[in-house]
C-alpha cells in the first residue's frame, strides 16, 4: 500500500490548495496519520474511496480525541565560542508559548477490495468551545452515521452535513460532554445511601432539609 | 412529528417507503419497542413506525446500558482495563481480552511467546463456538422456538463455560490475557479436555442442525428476510459473519493474519443472498471451522513460557503513540485505539464495538417486513448491549 507520504503527494496534486499533513506517530505501531483541512475534507474523502490503488471503502473506527490547552517549552541553545579559546559558552534560551486545545476526530480507514489499510484521517476543530464544526462524512462512509453522532454527544463535536446528528449514548436532555477532558460530574449526580463520606458529603448540599445539620457550638 | 423524511440517508437502499404525508397518515402507529422487551437481548429500543405491521421507519434509542467505559479506561492503569473488557461483550471476554492486549503490545511494542499465542487461537475459537451457539438459539428463541434450541445451546455453552472457569477461574469474567501473554498457562488435562470438547462438537453441531437447519419454521421465518446487499454492508461498516452473510470475504484472521493464525488451514464461509438465513448458516460453518482450527491447535501447540520474560504489568508504561489494533472477535471487528502520552494510563481508550456499528443498517434491513421480522432481524445482527452501550 501506498505510504502516507505518498497519499498525501497524490492528494496536493489531485487538489491544489488542500491543506493535507502527515501527523507523525512516534510510537512502534507507526501508524502515521493524514491531518486534512475542513474545506477539502469531504472531497478528498471521496477521491480516497473511489481512487484506483486505494479503495478505501470501509472506514471502521470514527472516535474523538480532546486535546487541552497546553503549555509547550521551546529550548532553543545558543553557541557563543570563547575568544580565548576555552569552551564555547552555551546560553539556553526557554521560551513558553501556548498551544491552544482542540477537539479532533479520527477516522480508521480500510479497503475491503484490495484488503489493504488501515489510512488514518485526522480532522481539527478550531478550539474547544464556540468554532467545533467539521464537515460529517456519513454521506461518504455510512458506518461515520453513529460513530459520528457519538463524538457529538461525547465530545460535543459538530458535524456539518451530518443526516440526523442527535445525541445518542446520553440522554436527550443531557448538557454536558463527558468524554471531554474538564468534565466534571455533577455532584448530586448519583446519589444513593453509600457509605463514602465523601459521597454523602457531597450530596447533602443539595438536599439540606433532610440531613439535620449539626449546631455550631457558639465560640467562647 | 413529522415523517417525510423516513430514510434520511441518500445511500440507504432498500424498498422504497412510500410518502407518509397522505391520506394513510393518520394510519401510522409509532411503537416504542423496548427497552424491556424480551427480544432486545439487554436494554435496547427501537422507535418503530408502523402501517399495519410493515415497518416504515426503525430508530433505534441507546445508551440504557452506558457507564461510559472509555471514561474510566482513561482514567485507569492498562492493566486496570483488562477486567473492565470483560464486561463489554460478557459472552466474549477471551476475545475482547485479546484484543485489548494486542493492542497495548503494539503500542509497546511487547513480544509475545509462542505458546501463549496457541493459547489465544484457542481460547478465541472456544469463544467463537460458544457465542455463535448462544446466537443460533436465541435466534430461534425469537422466532418462538421456545426453550429446546436455546436449551441445548446452553447445554454445550456451558461446558465451554465449565473449561473457561478452571483455566482462569471465573465463567464469564474471565480477565485472561495480560500484554506479553496470558495470565496463567493450561495444564495438559485442561488441554486434553478442551481437545476432547472441540472433537465432540460436530456430532453437536449434527443434532443442532439436524433439529434446525432444515426446519421449515425456521426457513419460513428467515430466508428472504432482512437482505443485507453487500455493497452496503462495506459502507456501513458492518463486519463479522454479517458481513460475510452477505458475500463479502474479509475475515481479519485472514486479511490481517493476527497471531499465529496464517499456521491454520481454514476456509471462510460466504453467504449468498444476506437475508437471516445465511446470517445463521455462516455462523454454523464457521463453528465447524473453528472446530478444525482447534485441532490444529490442539495437535501442534508447543511446548514453553505464557508470558513473556520482559513483560510488565504492574506500572507499565508506554511509549508516546498511538495504535488502532483490531481482531475478528465473534460479532465482528472488535478494535482498541489508544493513544499515549507516556503516562500509567491511556490518554484515549477507545474501543470499536462491533454490534454497535452492526447496529446501522437495522433500520435498512427492517423497512418493509412486518413487525414480527424485525425481532428476527435484531436477533441475528447479534449484539451484546454491553458492547453496544459501553
Amino acid at each position: 500500500m501506498e505510504t502516507p507520504d505518498q497519499i498525501r503527494d497524490r492528494l496536493l496534486a489531485r487538489f491544489p490548495g488542500a491543506a493535507v499533513a502527515v501527523v507523525a506517530n512516534p510510537g512502534p505501531a507507526a501508524q502515521h496519520s493524514l491531518l486534512l483541512g475542513v474545506a477539502h475534507a469531504r472531497a478528498i474523502a471521496e477521491f480516497l474511496r473511489d481512487a484506483p490503488g486505494l479503495r478505501l471503502d470501509f472506514c471502521s473506527n470514527v472516535t474523538g480525541i480532546d486535546w487541552l490547552d497546553r503549555e509547550v517549552t521551546d529550548v532553543a541553545t545558543t553557541t557563543t565560542p570563547d575568544p580565548a579559546g576555552g569552551p564555547a559558552k552555551v546560553v539556553e534560551q526557554k521560551t513558553k508559548r501556548l498551544v491552544p486545545g482542540r477537539l479532533e476526530v479520527v477516522y480508521h480507514l480500510y479497503s475491503v477490495e484490495l484488503k489493504h489499510g488501515p489510512v488514518i484521517l485526522r480532522l481539527r476543530t478550531e478550539n474547544r468551545s464556540d468554532r467545533v464544526t467539521v464537515p460529517s462524512l456519513t454521506p461518504v462512509w455510512r458506518s461515520c452515521e453513529f460513530q459520528e453522532r457519538e463524538v457529538f454527544d461525547l465530545y460535543g463535536v459538530v458535524f456539518e452535513g451530518h443526516p440526523d446528528l442527535r445525541r445518542i449514548l446520553m440522554w436527550d436532555e443531557f448538557k454536558d460532554h463527558p468524554m471531554r477532558k474538564d468534565y466534571v460530574e455533577p455532584d448530586d449526580y448519583e446519589w444513593e445511601p453509600t457509605p463514602h463520606g465523601d459521597v454523602l458529603a457531597r450530596a447533602k448540599r443539595h438536599y439540606p432539609a433532610t440531613e439535620a445539620a449539626p449546631k455550631e457550638e457558639p465560640k467562647p | 412529528m413529522s415523517f417525510s423524511d423516513p430514510s434520511p440517508l441518500e445511500s440507504a437502499p432498500g424498498p422504497k417507503v412510500r410518502a407518509v404525508r397522505d391520506e394513510f397518515h393518520g394510519d401510522l402507529l409509532e411503537v416504542s419497542m423496548g427497552p424491556h422487551h424480551p427480544s432486545t437481548h439487554g436494554v435496547f429500543r427501537m422507535n418503530v413506525t408502523l402501517d399495519g405491521e410493515t415497518v416504515v421507519r426503525l430508530k433505534p434509542v441507546f445508551g440504557y446500558l452506558h457507564r461510559n467505559h472509555e471514561k474510566i479506561g482513561e482514567n485507569a492503569s492498562y492493566l486496570g482495563s483488562m477486567p473492565y473488557t470483560d464486561r463489554l461483550d460478557y459472552l466474549c471476554s477471551m476475545t475482547n481480552n485479546w484484543a485489548y492486549a494486542l493492542a497495548v503490545e503494539r503500542l509497546s511494542g511487547q513480544a509475545v511467546p509462542e505458546r501463549a499465542e496457541y493459547l489465544r487461537v484457542i481460547l478465541a475459537e472456544l469463544t467463537r463456538l460458544l457465542n455463535h451457539t448462544c446466537l443460533a438459539g436465541f435466534l430461534l428463541q425469537d422466532c418462538g422456538a421456545s426453550g429446546t434450541p436455546l436449551m441445548y445451546a446452553f447445554r454445550e455453552r456451558e461446558k465451554i463455560l465449565d473449561l473457561f472457569e478452571s483455566l482462569s477461574g471465573s465463567r464469564m469474567m474471565c480477565n485472561f490475557q495480560r500484554f506479553g501473554g496470558c495470565r496463567t498457562d493450561a495444564t495438559p488435562a485442561w488441554l486434553e479436555a478442551a481437545r476432547a470438547l472441540a472433537d465432540g462438537y460436530g456430532a453437536f453441531l449434527d443434532e443442532f442442525e439436524e433439529l434446525l437447519t432444515g426446519n421449515e419454521i425456521l426457513m419460513a421465518r428467515t430466508q428472504g428476510i432482512g437482505r443485507l446487499p453487500a455493497k452496503l454492508a462495506v459502507s456501513a461498516g458492518v463486519t463479522g459473519p454479517m458481513l460475510r452473510a452477505a458475500g463479502v470475504g474479509y475475515d481479519l484472521r485472514k486479511v490481517d493474519g493476527y497471531g499465529v493464525y496464517p499456521r491454520f488451514d481454514f476456509r471462510i464461509p460466504l453467504g449468498d443472498n444476506g437475508d437471516t438465513y445465511d446470517r445463521y448458516m455462516v455462523r454454523v460453518l464457521e463453528m465447524r471451522e473453528s472446530i478444525k482450527i482447534l485441532r490444529q491447535a490442539f495437535a501442534t501447540i508447543p511446548q514453553g513460557p505464557v508470558m513473556d520474560a520482559k513483560a510488565r504489568l504492574r506500572g507499565f508504561r508506554a511509549k508516546p503513540g498511538e495504535v488502532y489494533s483490531r481482531i475478528e472477535g465473534p460479532k465482528g471487528e472488535i478494535g482498541f485505539f489508544l493513544v499515549s502520552e507516556g503516562g500509567p494510563n491511556p490518554y484515549r481508550y477507545r474501543v470499536r464495538p462491533p454490534s454497535f456499528i452492526n447496529l446501522t443498517v437495522l433500520e435498512d434491513l427492517c423497512v418493509g417486513h412486518s413487525i414480527a421480522d424485525t425481532v428476527v432481524i435484531l436477533g441475528s445482527i447479534d449484539i451484546v448491549l454491553g458492547e453496544v452501550d459501553r
